[in-house]
C-alpha cells in the first residue's frame, strides 16, 4: 500500500474520529444517566443517588473536555484534509453542521451552570432541570452530526450537473433516507455504552470488596438502564439492516458476504473468507438474511456482484459487523441476567462471574461503538458522497499530511494516558464512602 | 444589506466575541502561570479559576461557531484555506487541544501540577499568535494558486515584518484585555490584594497595544497598500478605538469604575476589529476569495441566516443566565456561593 495523500488523510481522519468517538459517546450518554440518578435521588431523598450524580458528573467533565477539543480537531480537519469535499458538500449539508455548533453551544452553557450550582437553589429540582438542556444539547449534537454522515451515505436534496450543484434543498438533504435509522442507532448505542461503562465502575468496586449500598444502587441503576438501552439498540440495529437492504445494499452485502442476488438468502455468522473468496467455518442461518432485510424469508436480497468492481466496499467489514452484533447481544444477555438474579430470590446478582461479565461489558461496548462505526464508514467506500464523489477526489493536495498524522498520534496518546491517570487519581483519593460521610452526615 | 454582507458581519461578530472571551481566558492562563512563578499565585489564582471554571467550554464554542459558519456560508474558503493551512492549522489545533484538556485536568483533577499549569499558560500565548497568522495570510501574498495547486509560502510568512507585528499585537492585546477584565472581576469580588496585582498588569500592558497597532499600520502599508488606503476611509473607527483606549486606561489608572473601563476596552477592540474587517472587504483571501465569489447558494445562505436568528433566541437568554449566575452575582464572585 502506497502512502499517498488519500491514504494519509484517511488515516488522520480515522485516528481523530476513533479517539473522539469514545468521548463523544460518553458525552451523549452519561448526561442521561446523571440526570436519571439525580432525579431518583431527589424524589426518594436518597443521598446515594445524589452522590452518584455528583461523582459521575465530576468524571464526566474531564471526558467532556477531551471530547470538546477533539471535536474541534475533527471539525477543522474536515476542511484541512478534505477541502474539495467540503467545498461541494458544504453547499448542501452545512445547515446541520451549523446547527450542531448551536446545540454544542447550548450544552456548553448549561453544563457550566449545572457543574457549579449544586447547592445554589432552594429547590433541588431546579438544579435537576438544568440537566435537561445538557441532554438536549448533547443528543441534538449527535443528531445533527449524524445527519451529515447519513447524507454521505444517501445524498439527496440537490442536483449535480457538470460539476455545478443546483436545486438545493437543505432540509431534504438533512432528512435523507439514512437519517432515521442512523440517528436512532447512534443515540441508543451511546446511551447503552455509557450505562455499561458506569456499570463497569460499580461492578469493579464491588469486586474489590467495597460493600456500601452506594455501589449496589449504582450497579442496579446502570444495569436497568443498560438493559433498556441494549434492547432499543437491538431494535435500532434491526431497523438499520432493513434500511441498508433497501437503500445501500452493497454495504449490507459486503458486511454479510452475500455475493449473488438471490431469494431466501442465508445469514452468515462469523467464518473466514479464503483466497478464492470461499466462505469457511461460518454459521449459516437459512433464509435469515432475507428475513432480517425485509421481514420475509423469501425476499430477494441484492448481492455484491451486482455492483461494478471498483464500487464495492471491502469485504473485511464482515468481521466488524460480527463483533458489533456479538457485543450487542452480549450486553442484552448480561443486563438481563442481572435483572433476573436481582428479582428472583435465591440468586445472587453480585456473584463474581456476573460482576466480571458486567466489568467486561464496559470496554466491550466501546469496542462495539468503534467497530460499528468502522463498519458504517468503510462500508461506504469507495464513496465519500455515495454515487457522486469518491474519497480519492476529496482529499487535500497539500504536503506533509504524514507528518501531521504522526503529530496527532502522539497528541492522542498523551491525552489518553493523562486523561486516564487524572480520572483514576480523582476517585482513588476520595472514595464514595468518605464523601458520603462528609457531604450528607454532617 | 446584501446577504453576503449579513453573513460575514455575523461571523465577524462571533470572531469578535471569541477575541474577547478567549483573550480573557488565554491571558488568565498566562497570569496564573506567572503568578505561580512569582509566588503570587495564592493571591490571584483563586480569582482566576473562579471566573474561568464555568465558562471555559463556552469560549471554545465561539471559535467552532466561527469556522463552521465560515465554511457554511463561504465554502470556497474551506478549499483555499484548508489546502494552504494544513500545517499551521494543525499546530493551532494541537495547541488548542493541549490547552483545553490540560485546563480540565488541572482544574478538576489533581490540583497544583506545575507541568499542567505551564502547558496551560504557554499555550495561552502561542494560540493567539498562531491564529492571528490566519488574518495575516488573508492579506494576500502568502498563498499562491499555480494551476490547480494551492501553495502556502511559509518562508515568506515567517520573514514578513507585517506578520510579526500582527503576532505581537495579538499577544499584547490578549494580555491587556485579560488584565482589564480581571481588574474588574477582582474589584467585584472585593479582593483587594488580587486587584492590586491585576491592575498593575492592565496598566503595564495598555500602551503596548497601541504601539503594536501602530506597527501593524506601518507594516501593512508596506505589505498591502490597497488595504491600507481603504483603512484610511475608516479612520474614524480607529479614532474611536483610540479614544476608548484612553478612557479605559484613565479609569484604571485613577481606580474608578473598573466595569466601565472594561466596556471601553471591549469598545476599543470592537472599533479596531470592525474597522479592519470592513476595510478588508470584499476579500476573504486577497485576491482569490471574496464574499461574493465564495458565497454558497441562495437557498443555503437564506436557511443559514434563518437558523442563525432562531438560534440566537435560544442562545442569548442562556448566555444571560450564565453571566447572571457567575459574573453579575456578587455573592458568587466573592466566593460565598
Amino acid at each position: 500500500m502506497e502512502l499517498d495523500n488519500v491514504i494519509l488523510a484517511r488515516l488522520l481522519t480515522t485516528t481523530t474520529l476513533a479517539f473522539h468517538i469514545i468521548f463523544a459517546t460518553i458525552g451523549v450518554g452519561v448526561p442521561v444517566m446523571i440526570s436519571i440518578a439525580e432525579y431518583i435521588g431527589i424524589k426518594r431523598k436518597d443521598p446515594h443517588y445524589l452522590l452518584l450524580a455528583r461523582r459521575w458528573t465530576r468524571g464526566f467533565v474531564v471526558t467532556v473536555a477531551v471530547g470538546v477539543v477533539t471535536g474541534t480537531c475533527i471539525g477543522l480537519q474536515l476542511s484541512l484534509l478534505w477541502p474539495s469535499f467540503m467545498k461541494i458538500a458544504g453547499q448542501v449539508i452545512s445547515l446541520p453542521l451549523f446547527m450542531e455548533t448551536f446545540a454544542f453551544f447550548f450544552e456548553a452553557i448549561f453544563l457550566g451552570i449545572y457543574l457549579y450550582t449544586w447547592d445554589r437553589f432552594k429547590k433541588p429540582l431546579y438544579h435537576w432541570l438544568l440537566s435537561i438542556p445538557v441532554i438536549i444539547g448533547s443528543s441534538a449534537s449527535a443528531f445533527f452530526i449524524t445527519t451529515v454522515n447519513a447524507f454521505m451515505n444517501t445524498p439527496q436534496g440537490f442536483q449535480l450537473e457538470n460539476g455545478v450543484i443546483t436545486a438545493i434543498d437543505p432540509i431534504q438533504a438533512m432528512f435523507n433516507p439514512a437519517t432515521p435509522s442512523k440517528v436512532f442507532h447512534v443515540l441508543t448505542s451511546a446511551y447503552l455504552a455509557s450505562a455499561f461503562i458506569l456499570g463497569m465502575i460499580a461492578a469493579f468496586q464491588l469486586l474489590r470488596g467495597r460493600t456500601d449500598e452506594y455501589y449496589r444502587k449504582a450497579l442496579k441503576l446502570t444495569m436497568v438502564c443498560g438493559f433498556v438501552f441494549a434492547f432499543l439498540t437491538a431494535v435500532a440495529g434491526d431497523i438499520s439492516a432493513k434500511f441498508l437492504a433497501k437503500h445501500q445494499p452493497e454495504k449490507l452485502a459486503a458486511g454479510e458476504w452475500h455475493f449473488e442476488t438471490e431469494k431466501g438468502a442465508d445469514l452468515l455468522l462469523y467464518g473466514i473468507l479464503d483466497e478464492n473468496n470461499e466462505v469457511k467455518y461460518a454459521i449459516r442461518l437459512p433464509n435469515m438474511l432475507s428475513f432480517l432485510s425485509f421481514n420475509d424469508f423469501n425476499a430477494e436480497v441484492i448481492g455484491l456482484n451486482e455492483f461494478p468492481e471498483d464500487e464495492r466496499p471491502p469485504v473485511w467489514i464482515h468481521y466488524m459487523f460480527d463483533i458489533m452484533v456479538t457485543i450487542g447481544i452480549y450486553t442484552v444477555i448480561v443486563s438481563f441476567l442481572y435483572l433476573i438474579f436481582d428479582k428472583i430470590k435465591g440468586f445472587n446478582p453480585h456473584s463474581k462471574w456476573l460482576l466480571w461479565s458486567i466489568v467486561l461489558g464496559g470496554p466491550l461496548s466501546l469496542i462495539a461503538i468503534e467497530v460499528g462505526w468502522i463498519f458504517a464508514e468503510v462500508g461506504r467506500q469507495p464513496w465519500i458522497l455515495r454515487g457522486y464523489m469518491k474519497v480519492a477526489e476529496g482529499a487535500t493536495t497539500a504536503d506533509n499530511v504524514g507528518l501531521m498524522f504522526l503529530i496527532f498520534i502522539v497528541l492522542y496518546i498523551v491525552l489518553a494516558v493523562v486523561c486516564s491517570t487524572v480520572l483514576i487519581k480523582m476517585f482513588k483519593n476520595k472514595p464514595a464512602e468518605v464523601e458520603l460521610e462528609y457531604r450528607f452526615n454532617q | 444589506m446584501e446577504i453576503q454582507l449579513v453573513g460575514i458581519t455575523v461571523l465577524w461578530l462571533f470572531l469578535y466575541g471569541y477575541l474577547i472571551v478567549a483573550s480573557i481566558d488565554f491571558g488568565a492562563g498566562f497570569f496564573a502561570y506567572y503568578g505561580k512563578l512569582t509566588k503570587q499565585d495564592h493571591l490571584i489564582n483563586h480569582l482566576i479559576s473562579r471566573y474561568l471554571s464555568p465558562v471555559w467550554e463556552v469560549t471554545n464554542v465561539f471559535f467552532v461557531f466561527f469556522f463552521v459558519g465560515l465554511v457554511g456560508f463561504f465554502p470556497d474558503t474551506a478549499y483555499y484555506y484548508g489546502t494552504a493551512l494544513l500545517i499551521p492549522g494543525s499546530i493551532a489545533l494541537v495547541l488548542l487541544t493541549i490547552r483545553g484538556s490540560f485546563y480540565a485536568f488541572s482544574n478538576y483533577g489533581s490540583k497544583e501540577n506545575k507541568v499542567y499549569l505551564f502547558l496551560y499558560g504557554a499555550s495561552g500565548l502561542l494560540i493567539p499568535a498562531s491564529l492571528s497568522t490566519v488574518l495575516t495570510i488573508s492579506e494576500g501574498g502568502f498563498i499562491e494558486k499555480r494551476g490547480d495547486e494551492i501553495i502556502f509560502l511559509a518562508d515568506r510568512l515567517l520573514t514578513s515584518p507585517y506578520s510579526w507585528s500582527v503576532v505581537f499585537l495579538a499577544i499584547v492585546s490578549v494580555l491587556f484585555i485579560s488584565a482589564a477584565f480581571l481588574t474588574y472581576y477582582a474589584d467585584r469580588a472585593d479582593d483587594k490584594a488580587a486587584l492590586e496585582i491585576v491592575r498593575k498588569f492592565a496598566l503595564f500592558w495598555s500602551s503596548p497595544t497601541i504601539i503594536a497597532s501602530l506597527l501593524v499600520f506601518i507594516t501593512l502599508y508596506k505589505h498591502n497598500v490597497a488595504h491600507f488606503e481603504k483603512m484610511l476611509n475608516y479612520w474614524w473607527m480607529f479614532g474611536f478605538s483610540l479614544i476608548c483606549f484612553l478612557a479605559a486606561s484613565a479609569l484604571i489608572y485613577f481606580r474608578k469604575h473598573y466595569g466601565t473601563a472594561f466596556i471601553f476596552v471591549m469598545l476599543q477592540f470592537f472599533f479596531a476589529f470592525f474597522g479592519y474587517g470592513a476595510s478588508h472587504l470584499p476579500y476573504i483571501l486577497d485576491p482569490y476569495v471574496t464574499i461574493y465569489t465564495a458565497y454558497t447558494n441562495e437557498t443555503m445562505g437564506l436557511t443559514l441566516v434563518v437558523v442563525f436568528i432562531a438560534g440566537l433566541f435560544l442562545l442569548i437568554p442562556s448566555l444571560i443566565l450564565l453571566l447572571k449566575l457567575f459574573l453579575f452575582d456578587a455573592d458568587y464572585v466573592k466566593g460565598k456561593k
